[in-house]
């Protein structure tokens, strides 16, 4: 159990690289009581009046954008979404030069999604607000890797020894690696399993205390957690795989391999699904998935970054 | 008015010699060396006591940016840098704006070089037109202008046959063909060395096979050829390997290495992330690599220690790291660096180590009045501190991306001397 009296010190969330096991617990505690807020009629707490988060995503997004909206909103903040498309973006203005203007409008917060890897660290680098990586690249997505980790430890009880299979392209996945900080701090077994071509080279220098397996059906096998991954089409021009038949062949989760593993195996997925490539349908709405619920889950872990981090702004 | 150097240990690498003599430089020559010279008439003299006298350093691979981007350099600054950092002649690399590929553009950058530059510049040709890899530029020409080497630097010559024929025909001009060794196709996209680090910050990896691809290739077209070949920017540990058996075989061929690829590694990514001052290309590798280019300097294997001098603006480099151009300055840190890890930390011995820096990139290049401190040679001198220390803080460069800002080291420049006139006087 965690002591009452550890203190959350980050200004800013670039990856679940640099958050201790406590840190990780904490959001998770801290999102438990935001959690039951929205299950209420006035879902609304004062907690951030007068604060300004900004979203700044510089690639489309349904559900982190919506989700990062609702819980600043939820926690009374004001938000502006700048809709990279229709902004000054598009007559070059460079990254540094536009937080640099949203600095000056005093936002308290960036939540930034962008398609290179690095992107929010040169953020925080050259402003001063405090730095929110919704996603990077293929380096990291801290909040997504919480909410998976709360969805688990909500319906398992715990993270410690639970086998839990990542599958697909690893390669290009930030949700994998935030998946395998955090994961691995908490002590969880991990199996990444993929084609050759989408494990990333030494990765097992970095996580030595993990499995790869390239065949599903073993991989699967005992596992507590099967976290599907979204493949991206484009990957099949890189020759990373012959073709999206073989790869839905060889890595879709389908009701068959599912009938493999365990009776109350959990099944994740990022989304957005490629229903019937990495995941079949009967699989997605089955009573294994928790799709939705991370989609829930999201909010209150977002609500509780917002709110630690304000604690560490108000210093 | 004559100028004297007195009091200083002079290290003459191709003699082997490193012992205390004054020198006496009359008319941009070198006229003596002596134990002890005194002059009645009226003599500049510079006491260089406690301080090493050697051969002007030469740097084989700089990039000087003129013409076509002077926001990030131009000649009379890059030469500048480069006589701060103890260098009287640099070879400047031809991927400007226009490239250096036909006689007019030789002329320019050796006109501008004459009129603005403070040291020798000696401009390096293009293998192909418009480094496009797929004709040969007028070799004899350029040779004629006054290129001292042929390369298409920053790109490889892709095609086989044409690297091949540029091989070949460049032989009856004896000029040595300096090659950037990198398989573009698994070099694409990537910025970073691949591996654990690549991995870990979500950078797209550039794998070593890249440029040892590259190199054995280039080493079986010189043994075709029976051409001299030069590969530059050496940096991985296979590359290295490959390169000491082809020697071995009798095979033409000659290399340099970078500071920064024996002093830094990739893991430097990891405590500074995704800080493009360590974004260069070739990209910074590991410990195995730089234990093996340590080995390959003190074997010989490794005949000279260039800048790969690559100016670039602060608004180019404070990107994403994805955006931002390769490369980084080094011009002033080379010897620095040099006498600090390579002299100090690794024990090479000062003749060994600055051979690399004068007398063999004039022995390779066919410098026949550089790169050594003798009666009759050009009077391009460096005189520097070996214990010294300094913070590197200023740059005389147009540009500061330098992944060693704060650093202490030693081997402090005291003064350039370059064509028998002082161009830096610390």
């Amino acid at each position: 159990m965690l002591k009452q009296t550890y203190k959350f010190n980050h200004k800013h969330l670039l990856g679940l690289e640099h958050l201790s096991k406590e840190d990780i617990e904490l959001i998770l505690e801290t999102a438990k009581p935001f959690k039951t807020i929205f299950t209420r009629t006035i879902k609304k707490v004062p907690t951030l009046r007068g604060r300004s988060v900004v979203l700044l995503f510089y690639e489309p997004s349904t559900r982190t954008r919506t989700s990062f909206e609702l819980a600043a909103k939820r926690l009374s903040a004001d938000t502006v979404n700048i809709a990279v498309q229709t902004s000054s973006v598009q007559k070059g203005e460079s990254l540094i030069d536009t937080a640099k203007t949203l600095e000056s409008m005093k936002a308290d917060f960036i939540v930034i999604r962008h398609f290179f890897s690095g992107a929010p660290y040169l953020l925080a680098e050259n402003v001063s607000s405090s730095i929110i990586n919704a996603g990077d690249g293929f380096h990291e997505h801290p909040t997504q890797g919480l909410l998976d980790i709360f969805t688990i430890k909500e319906k398992k009880g715990k993270i410690e020894n639970l086998k839990i299979v990542i599958v697909g392209d690893i390669l290009h996945s930030r949700v994998a690696r935030s998946n395998l900080w955090g994961l691995t701090k908490l002590k969880a077994k991990i199996v990444l399993c993929g084609p050759p071509t989408l494990i990333p080279k030494d990765i097992d220098k970095i996580f030595p205390q993990i499995d790869i397996e390239y065949n599903l059906d073993k991989a699967i096998k005992d596992a507590d957690v099967i976290n599907i991954l979204r493949v991206q089409f484009e990957r099949q021009l890189e020759h990373l795989f012959p073709s999206v038949r073989e790869y839905s062949l060889l890595y879709g989760m389908t009701k068959e391999r599912l009938a493999k593993a365990k009776n109350n195996v959990l099944i994740l997925h990022p989304g957005p699904m490629n229903r019937g490539i990495e995941i079949t349908t009967d699989v997605a709405d089955s009573i294994n998935s928790v799709i939705n619920e991370q989609v829930t889950n999201g909010i209150a872990v977002r609500m509780s970054v917002l709110y630690l981090l304000s604690l560490t702004q108000q210093k | 008015m004559k100028l004297l150097i007195k009091n200083g240990i002079v290290v003459e690498p191709s003699k082997k010699l490193q012992q205390q003599l004054d020198v006496l430089i009359d008319n941009g020559k070198i006229v003596k060396i002596a134990k002890k010279i005194d002059l009645k008439e009226k003599t500049e003299i510079i006491n260089a006591k406690n301080c090493i006298v050697c051969p002007g350093l030469i740097d084989i691979h700089t990039h000087l940016r003129e013409p076509g981007n002077e926001e990030e350099e131009t000649i009379a600054t890059g030469t500048k840098s480069a006589a701060a950092g103890g260098f009287t002649t640099v070879f400047c690399m031809p991927n400007t704006n226009p490239p250096i590929d036909n006689q007019a553009t030789v002329e320019l950058v050796m006109l501008k070089a004459k009129n603005e530059g403070v040291i020798n510049v000696l401009p390096i040709g293009c293998i192909t037109k418009q480094r496009k890899g797929e004709e040969l530029t007028e070799i004899g020409e350029l040779k004629n202008a006054g290129v001292v080497a042929i390369s298409d630097d920053g790109s490889p010559v892709k095609n086989s046959k044409i690297m091949r024929r540029a091989l070949e025909y460049a032989k009856m001009f004896d000029l040595v063909v300096i090659s950037h060794c990198e398989d573009t196709d698994l070099s694409k996209d990537g910025v970073i060395n691949e591996g654990k680090v690549s991995t870990q910050l979500g950078l797209r990896g550039i794998p070593k096979e890249a440029e040892e691809i590259m190199v054995i290739r280039d080493i079986i077209l010189a043994s075709l050829t029976q051409s001299r070949l030069h590969i530059t920017h050496v940096s991985t540990k296979g590359a290295i390997e490959f390169i000491r058996q082809a020697k071995k075989n009798g095979v033409k061929i000659t290399c340099d290495v970078t500071p920064h690829h024996f002093v830094l590694t990739e893991e430097k990514l990891l405590e500074r992330p995704y800080d493009t001052n360590l974004k260069m290309n070739p990209p910074l590798r590991t410990q195995e690599d730089v234990n093996a280019i340590i080995d390959g300097l003190k074997n010989d294997v490794i005949d000279c220690i260039s800048s790969d001098h690559a100016p670039h603006t602060i608004e180019e480099k404070n990107k994403e790291f994805d955006l931002a151009p390769f490369g980084i300055i080094g011009l002033e840190t080379v010897l620095p660096l040099c006498i600090t890890y390579l002299y100090h930390l690794h024990k090479i011995p000062l003749i060994k180590l600055l051979e690399k820096l004068t007398t063999n990139p004039a022995k390779i290049f066919n410098l026949k009045t550089k790169g050594r401190i003798d009666e009759g040679f050009d009077a391009d001198i460096t005189i520097f501190s070996l214990d010294e220390e300094f913070v590197v803080k200023k740059f005389y460069s147009k540009s500061t991306n330098s992944p060693f800002i704060g650093w202490k080291l030693k081997g402090k420049i005291k003064y350039t001397i370059c064509n028998g006139k002082v161009v830096f006087k610390d």
